[in-house]
């Protein structure tokens, strides 16, 4: 089967570091892929990359066959920061319908084609019924279905998600991740759902791509998330615990995933701080 | 009151001025880009007087000055928005300029307080053909960037990566906001163009769901707080700005009041 991305000797910088050396991977067709790693360690840049908005300074990002380019409508996308119109008065149903055509000049009209291109990604997520409600008033997981249906517009053959459980409640991350599985089950679509957690996603994954340290590590959980792995991964001795069909990653003595990563606005774009995080985390 | 010329121009000039402050001034509240406005306002007080002391047309200097300050913002982009302090200096700079430049052309104090504040009863005819075709202008090129700018606005991050050009559509937006700005400052002055591009505008946000609609309404409140305002200033003798503002603040806070927890103000169902 055709991969659906491909990296070749990837060197990724931003604002003059580098992100990511001499990253090279292949992720096939139809896979869900977890990409975890610590703040900063370029989970968004890849994706970036992956969308041609980040040009490798060294190598090649190949996706769905060709090099990646700015504007590619077979990739739907979740960004991490939403717009301030996810707290306002706006509908679900105009939010979601702007991405129809939105990048072609002339009035925001939404013909029949479009609209029905917005019932069925608003179907596909169950979020029929959101559709007349202002974003504002939305709990956070039903917000996250109309950023999904977002996503969804255009019908696109690869998926990348970026910390879509952030702020849900761990019943809302259980839903988010079902959903995005059963949709990658019913689409045949591919799937790079970043987190700061690995335990949700644990029965959902096929593959992990744990970054850090300005590398990459795509393999099985069991093959990835190890002592000797992530402890090069993290730059410093990293314990890998078991307990209850559950992993836990260790340093020092302390959790490393977890709340003490949560998103923090103003640590964006706050890259390279990676180092400090995992020595207090 | 409309047996008179003046307030026959005074109604045509506020009507053309309140759509397009109404529709571009929506698009302006939810890029949460008000703040902008307030500033092309000032710097083309800058323009305005200069162009009094050069001998044409305030309106002309207003334009050019305000449209170069936008297209300048758009281009620097994000990273002023950081900058109160130097956005600040230089909106206190355009005023001292245009104070200086007023000083140096010693015959009108009136020259002034009709900048600042606006004298819309003084507009001419000729001042409302040219507020109709810059107002055009500005309506046809907000309809024809509309929905890349729409979607740039809602969901930036997804607009790029879909090929829309964030700093493409932030200049050429703000290049509108500035031609607007102008117009606007012929009617309100340029120190309460907030009153007719930011308040109808904001209340329109908080009770439109759908942007259609959402635009529909600025342009109407605009419109009518416009003409309520005229008309009191007819019969009170007060000036027509302040009753512009009073307006625009009046329905802003009824909007807000009427806010309910529970959507009473649901529109119907599309």
């Amino acid at each position: 089967m055709k991969n659906a991305i491909e990296l070749r000797d990837v060197r990724l910088m931003l604002s003059g570091r580098i992100v990511l050396d001499d990253v090279g991977f292949d992720i096939a067709s139809g896979e869900f892929i977890g990409v975890l790693g610590p703040n900063g360690a370029g989970k968004t840049t890849l994706m970036r990359a992956i969308l041609g908005l980040v040009k490798p300074n060294r190598g090649e990002v190949r996706v769905l066959g060709r090099p990646a380019c700015c504007g590619n409508p077979a990739i739907g996308y979740l960004p991490q920061a939403h717009g301030a119109a996810t707290t306002g008065r706006l509908s679900g149903w105009d939010f979601v319908s702007s991405v129809v055509n939105g990048h072609r000049l002339g009035l925001p009209v939404v013909g029949p084609a479009g609209r029905a291109e917005v019932g069925r990604a608003l179907d596909l997520v169950g979020a029929r019924a959101l559709a007349h409600r202002s974003l504002g008033q939305m709990s956070g997981g039903e917000r996250q279905r109309l950023l999904l249906a977002q996503a969804l517009i255009g019908q696109p053959q690869l998926l990348l998600l970026d910390e879509p459980l952030i702020s849900l409640d761990p019943r809302h991350q259980a839903e988010v991740i079902e959903l995005v599985n059963s949709l990658r089950r019913e689409l045949g679509i591919t799937v790079l759902f970043s987190a700061h957690e690995l335990n949700p996603l644990l029965g959902a994954i096929d593959r992990v791509l744990y970054l850090g340290n300005g590398q990459a590590a795509l393999g099985t959980v069991d093959e990835i998330i190890t002592s000797p792995v992530l402890s090069r991964l993290y730059g410093s001795e990293i314990e890998v615990v078991r307990f209850k069909g559950r992993i836990f990653v260790m340093s020092g003595g302390h959790h490393v995933e977890g709340d003490s990563h949560r998103h923090d606005p103003g640590t964006a774009h706050g890259y390279g701080h990676h180092h400090e995080h995992s020595g207090h985390a | 009151m409309l047996e008179y010329d003046f307030m026959r121009n005074a109604f045509s000039a506020a009507t053309i001025v309140a759509i397009v402050a109404g529709a571009v001034g929506y698009f302006l509240v939810l890029r949460t880009q008000t703040f902008a406005g307030h500033a092309l306002a000032h710097v083309g007080f800058t323009g305005a007087t200069g162009a009094v002391l050069i001998g044409i047309a305030p309106l002309w200097g207003l334009v050019v000055m305000t449209v170069a300050a936008g297209i300048g913002m758009g281009f620097i982009g994000e990273r002023l928005a950081q900058r109160d302090v130097a956005i600040g200096l230089v909106l206190a700079l355009s005023l001292g300029l245009g104070l200086l430049f007023l000083h140096f052309f010693t015959a009108y104090a009136t020259q002034a307080t009709a900048l600042l504040f606006g004298n819309v009863l003084a507009v001419d005819v000729h001042t409302v053909w040219m507020l109709l075709v810059l107002s055009a202008l500005s309506l046809v090129l907000l309809a024809g960037i509309s929905r890349p700018l729409l979607f740039a606005t809602l969901q930036p991050e997804v607009a790029e990566a879909k090929g829309v050009s964030l700093r493409r559509y932030g200049v050429l937006f703000l290049a509108i906001v500035a031609l607007t700005t102008a117009e606007c400052a012929q009617i309100v002055g340029v120190l309460l163009v907030f009153a007719l591009m930011v308040g109808p505008a904001a209340a329109a946000l908080r009770l439109a769901r759908t942007v259609a609609i959402g635009v529909l309404l600025s342009a109407v409140l605009a419109v009518v707080e416009a003409w309520l305002g005229l008309a009191f200033a007819f019969y009170t003798d007060w000036p027509t700005s302040f009753w512009i503002t009073a307006l625009s603040v009046g329905i802003y806070l009824l909007a807000n009041l009427r806010l309910p927890a529970n959507d009473r103000l649901a529109l119907p169902r599309a």
